[in-house]
């Protein structure tokens, strides 16, 4: 494998007198995943605006391609192909999935006063990357707001994939769902990086992160408690270490089994 | 939770020939329409006639016209309260210009139709820019442009009134344009009835078939998450303000050619009859759901329901009371259509 596709070197943010990260490194390359993961207030939120382009870093630099890189706004970053997918996911939930898909971006054909939005290939399209990403949506005319979380996300994930990302931000994808969906959406992680996409997961769930994750970082009240390649660790490792094994285990003592 | 997402998925597949109906926002109100229309023209003869039903269209025409560009800003998210005496500040404008300023009345339509449309940019701004209620915002605007009628039309001719449009230059041109009938088999029809299919028409294809179409239903729909996929959600809410108030200018130059005069208390509380119109015919209160066509159909049924309670011999004060409980079952239904297509599924 040739060289990472997105490099973080050494980052720092602060917002006045808040240390909100510091020192951090990790890269994702091309048809992997990365795992960020972090308990609330690990500086999580920091790390992907730094990556999407809200904010830059204070210390340290982006690589880009191997190249250093400064994102001006998030459209910015999406132009060069960086596209975050948000927790709330952007997506209108009256509207139907093909409205949806292409919101913001809608094709058109002819010309002058008829050019129109190109309702056809819209809704050939999205069906067409939907199946790709592994979900059959037997109705694109169905509004969004009917379908299950794990299909929102699978929508969402597949429009970013559609319009030319090469690295997928995902924030908290699976952190509102049940069980099952989020296996659904684990699944189309899987999938993204199949088609070669660079993915960065953002989750507190070391559970979700293991089966998918190919890197993992750890973040720790805005400090990199490790940059870990899949052989360097296990899930139990990443586990104890994720929640701050020790308190949990403290925690285990202090209340009384079984009552 | 595991088990009931899954049972919910279950469900979700089939795509039934009843949700697919309700995916149509302006079902009901064409059943709505067609049923009037079966029960009017069954309980009296003068109904279904090309005379009778020319009378009905008369009055949906213009009240038709407002409610499409309504329907268009209430998909969009918001109200505009001031449309109704904006018909007024036109009509005023216009018989001032061409009556007292000696304009050519080709000329003062247009200059009307311009003002329309500041009206409309500046309500869309504030309401942008503030971040307050469009129901408060144009409230504001009504009160303004209501003030502004009397005062000048006072000023202008010391009475509340201005007339004698039939003197103006052009005015026969503006009388074909806006105001004439056609005869067609026994009913005079009015050309106004013609605008009304037209921006109907045109208002369908731009929801429906083009970019500023889809952000339209973003904006009223979720505005925050439009703006995140690059949504001018700025622009196309001013765009939606000024539809709606250059539309009222419009309608205002209609009703001051065909009546040759204009009262300047005239149009206030016909903004709640383009609202009432727009939500039979399917539109939510909450924006980002409804139709042009509904909203025309909703405008047919107070046409047919106005004409019809005349035609039955019936007293007219029962005209509210039917309208009122309309109004009721299409909220109902509609809140319902919202919960339907609305509700989560994590």
């Amino acid at each position: 494998m040739t060289g990472p596709l997105l490099a973080v070197r050494d980052v720092g943010k602060t917002y006045g007198s808040i240390v909100a990260l510091h020192g951090v490194s990790t890269e994702v390359h091309a048809g992997s995943v990365t795992c960020v993961l972090g308990d609330n207030g690990a500086g999580k939120s920091t790390f992907i605006k730094l990556l999407s382009g809200v904010h830059q870093p204070d210390s340290g630099r982006l690589l880009y391609d191997g190249e250093p890189v400064a994102f001006a706004s998030p459209r910015d970053a999406l132009d060069r192909g960086i596209a975050t997918v948000h927790q709330d996911l952007s997506l209108i939930p009256l509207m139907s999935v093909w409205r949806n898909f292409f919101l913001g971006a809608e094709p058109t054909t002819g010309w002058g006063p008829f050019r129109r939005f190109d309702v056809g290939f819209a809704k050939r399209t999205t069906r067409a990357e939907l199946r790709a990403m592994g979900i059959d949506i037997r109705d694109p005319d169905q509004p969004v707001g009917q379908l299950s979380g794990g299909e929102r996300q699978s929508v969402a994930i597949a429009r970013a994939v559609y319009f030319g990302a090469r690295v997928l931000i995902l924030d908290e994808p699976t952190s509102a769902l049940g069980v099952k969906q989020a296996g659904v959406v684990l699944r189309y992680i899987a999938r993204a990086r199949e088609r070669g996409l660079a993915v960065v997961f953002i989750t507190h769930n070391p559970h979700h992160a293991y089966p998918v994750g190919d890197r993992f970082l750890l973040l720790n009240r805005g400090r990199s408690m490790g940059d870990f390649g899949r052989a360097d660790i296990t899930r139990e490792d990443l586990t104890r270490l994720m929640a701050g094994g020790a308190e949990l285990d403290q925690l285990a003592a202090e209340l009384p089994s079984g009552a | 939770m595991a088990t009931a997402t899954a049972a919910r998925d279950e469900r979700l597949r089939p795509t039934g020939l009843g949700r697919r109906l309700l995916s149509r926002p302006e079902l009901s109100a064409v059943c709505g329409a067609v049923a009037v229309f079966a029960f009017f023209a069954s309980y009296t003869d003068a109904f279904a006639t090309a005379t009778g039903f020319a009378n009905v269209l008369d009055p949906a025409a213009t009240l038709g016209i407002m409610a499409v560009v309504v329907a268009l800003l209430m998909i969009g998210g918001e109200f505009d309260l001031s449309a109704g005496v904006m018909t007024a500040s036109s009509g005023l404008l216009i018989a001032i210009l061409s009556t007292r300023a000696g304009l050519h009345i080709g000329l003062a339509i247009a200059i009307a139709l311009v003002a329309g449309a500041l009206v409309g940019l500046a309500n869309g701004l504030i309401v942008v820019h503030t971040g307050l209620p469009s129901f408060i915002v144009t409230l504001g605007t009504f009160l303004v442009l209501q003030g502004l009628n009397l005062g000048i039309t006072k000023l202008v001719t010391g009475t509340v009134q201005v007339g004698g449009l039939t003197r103006a230059a052009g005015y026969h041109w503006a009388d074909m344009v806006l105001a004439s009938t056609v005869r067609i088999a026994g009913g005079h029809y009015r050309v106004t009835i013609l605008w009304w299919l037209l921006i109907t028409a045109a208002a369908t294809w731009v929801l429906l078939r083009t970019r500023p179409g889809n952000w339209i239903f973003a904006v009223g729909g979720g505005a925050a998450g439009a703006r995140n996929v690059g949504v001018p959600t700025a622009r196309t809410k001013i765009f939606l303000f000024m539809t709606v108030s250059t539309g009222a200018a419009l309608v205002g130059a209609m009703a001051v050619v065909r009546l040759t005069s204009m009262q300047a208390n005239a149009g206030i509380g016909q903004e709640f009859q383009y609202i009432i119109a727009a939500v039979i015919g399917g539109c939510l209160l909450t924006g980002g759901y409804g139709s042009a066509v509904g909203a025309a159909a909703g405008a047919l049924i107070f046409g047919m329901a106005q004409q019809g309670i005349v035609f039955a011999g019936w007293d007219s004060d029962w005209f509210m009371a039917f309208l009122g409980t309309l109004l009721l079952i299409a909220t109902l239904l509609n809140h319902y259509i919202r919960r339907h297509a609305e509700r989560a599924k994590r």
